[in-house]
């Protein structure tokens, strides 16, 4: 497999999905290049940042087609948090931004007793505990997974995503990291 | 709602983790990476790493510290003393930290919450309380403020913290429990999480603060006893607050 790419989005913690990775046996790059973005076998959107700058910064450097290309193409696309939503067609975080559109539906504030929803949370129905910060959630016809009744993971063609962070979920989230990988 | 957290303190000077009442006679206890990983392995659920001696010129000591954790850690931290302005938090999140924790540059300048919350978001962003005969303290609680502890903890969120870090200055240090009434007061002001600071003694007083709040700091209990965590966990379950059930090492 080549370097896992992750994508770049010009702010936030990198360093501990790609220590996450490091970890469980594979290398990789953080980069907005879009010719690797496209060329990559498998291609992590972090959950760093916030929606508004993240998506500028991808469009600023041609990464958002890239990415819609080689989704199209089948190429393996895991979201993360801000990752995960980011692939929908809008979120309403900074009050409102248009998503890269891969997965249909759109992203919503949580409207819990608690917002940001922080904390280790059991994700069903896998039965695991994983790390969530998380202040808006998805809202999509392809949940796979759900955590308070919330959709916590997402599956449609070559994407994938978690509202949760397998890097800051100790064993389990490398486990789960280690498993998305060998997929690839 | 998320399994509470129970969450280890670290007091951080000059790249060691130190032990000490105030700033004298501070004690070198070790390696912040050996012992951030040991209570990792132990069970906590978030490590909170507090510069108390944080000066500008020693900044790049604590980001060196935030990379070398980041790296071996899977489990989130926030780091708290030194951080006075957005360029001071993007260095130590970019470095590998999930959040950052303000206190007095915040009281000084609240708009700094949020200019950092706008970057990174809300959840990256706690603010500190030392709370005291009902106001704000800095200084390591040494010196009251004028600004009261509900208010501000209500101003802070609406600017854009994601979380309060809570310490009971008259509990701290005390090991006779935390300050519930005072946790119970600033959980029903905001409605982000809270996390009780100050007085943990047992397991039932760390109990007794997560039946009404989020998360539970944990400082001396744990340096006293740092391989007793596995077994202070396991008490507050049979007590009957729900932890986060731990997975073997890989």
């Amino acid at each position: 497999m080549s370097d896992v790419i992750i994508v770049d989005y010009g702010a936030g913690n990198t360093r501990s999905v790609r220590a996450a990775i490091t970890h469980v046996g594979s290398s990789s790059v953080v980069t907005s290049d879009p010719a690797l973005i496209r060329s990559a076998d498998f291609v992590v959107l972090p959950g760093v940042g916030s929606a508004k700058s993240a998506m500028a910064h991808l469009t600023a450097t041609g990464a958002a087609p890239a990415i819609r290309q080689r989704y199209a193409n089948g190429g393996v696309t895991f979201g993360v948090c801000l990752g995960m939503q980011l692939a929908f067609e809008f979120t309403e975080e900074d009050g409102g931004v248009d998503g890269l559109g891969l997965m249909p539906g759109r992203v919503r504030r949580l409207r819990e007793s608690r917002v940001p929803r922080l904390g280790w949370a059991i994700v069903d129905p896998w039965g695991e505990a994983f790390y969530f910060a998380h202040s808006y959630v998805c809202e999509s016809t392809d949940t796979v997974a759900t955590s308070d009744g919330l959709t916590v993971a997402v599956r449609r063609g070559s994407f994938f995503g978690v509202q949760f962070h397998p890097e800051k979920s100790g064993n389990a989230g490398l486990t789960f990291l280690e498993q998305c990988l060998s997929r690839a | 709602m998320p399994l509470a957290r129970l969450i280890a303190c670290l007091d951080v000077a000059h790249g060691r983790v130190v032990k000490g009442v105030s700033f004298v006679g501070l004690r070198d206890v070790g390696d912040p990476v050996e012992l951030a990983k040991f209570y990792s392995d132990g069970g906590a659920d978030e490590l909170v790493f507090l510069d108390i001696a944080a000066t500008p010129d020693e900044s790049a000591t604590m980001t060196s510290v935030v990379a070398r954790v980041a790296d071996v850690l899977a489990i989130p931290f926030t780091v708290g003393g030194g951080v006075r302005s957005v360029d001071d938090a993007s260095r130590i999140i970019e470095s590998g930290a999930d959040r950052v924790s303000l206190n007095s540059a915040a009281l000084a300048d609240p708009s700094l919450i949020t200019a950092i919350a706008e970057r990174y978001g809300s959840q990256a962003v706690v603010i500190a309380i030392d709370a005291g005969d009902g106001v704000v303290h800095t200084h390591g609680g040494r010196v009251a403020t004028t600004t009261e502890t509900l208010p501000w903890a209500l101003e802070a969120t609406e600017r854009g913290a994601g979380e309060i870090l809570l310490t009971s200055i008259r509990c701290d240090g005390q090991r006779r429990g935390f300050d519930l009434e005072l946790t119970r007061a600033v959980r029903d002001a905001v409605s982000v999480p809270v996390i009780a600071s100050g007085g943990a003694g047992s397991a039932e007083h760390v109990a007794a603060a997560l039946r009404i709040t989020d998360a539970a700091l944990i400082a001396s209990i744990v340096h006293e006893n740092p391989a007793g965590l596995p077994g202070l966990r396991r008490e507050i379950e049979h007590l009957g607050i729900r932890l986060r059930p731990l997975k073997e090492s890989r």
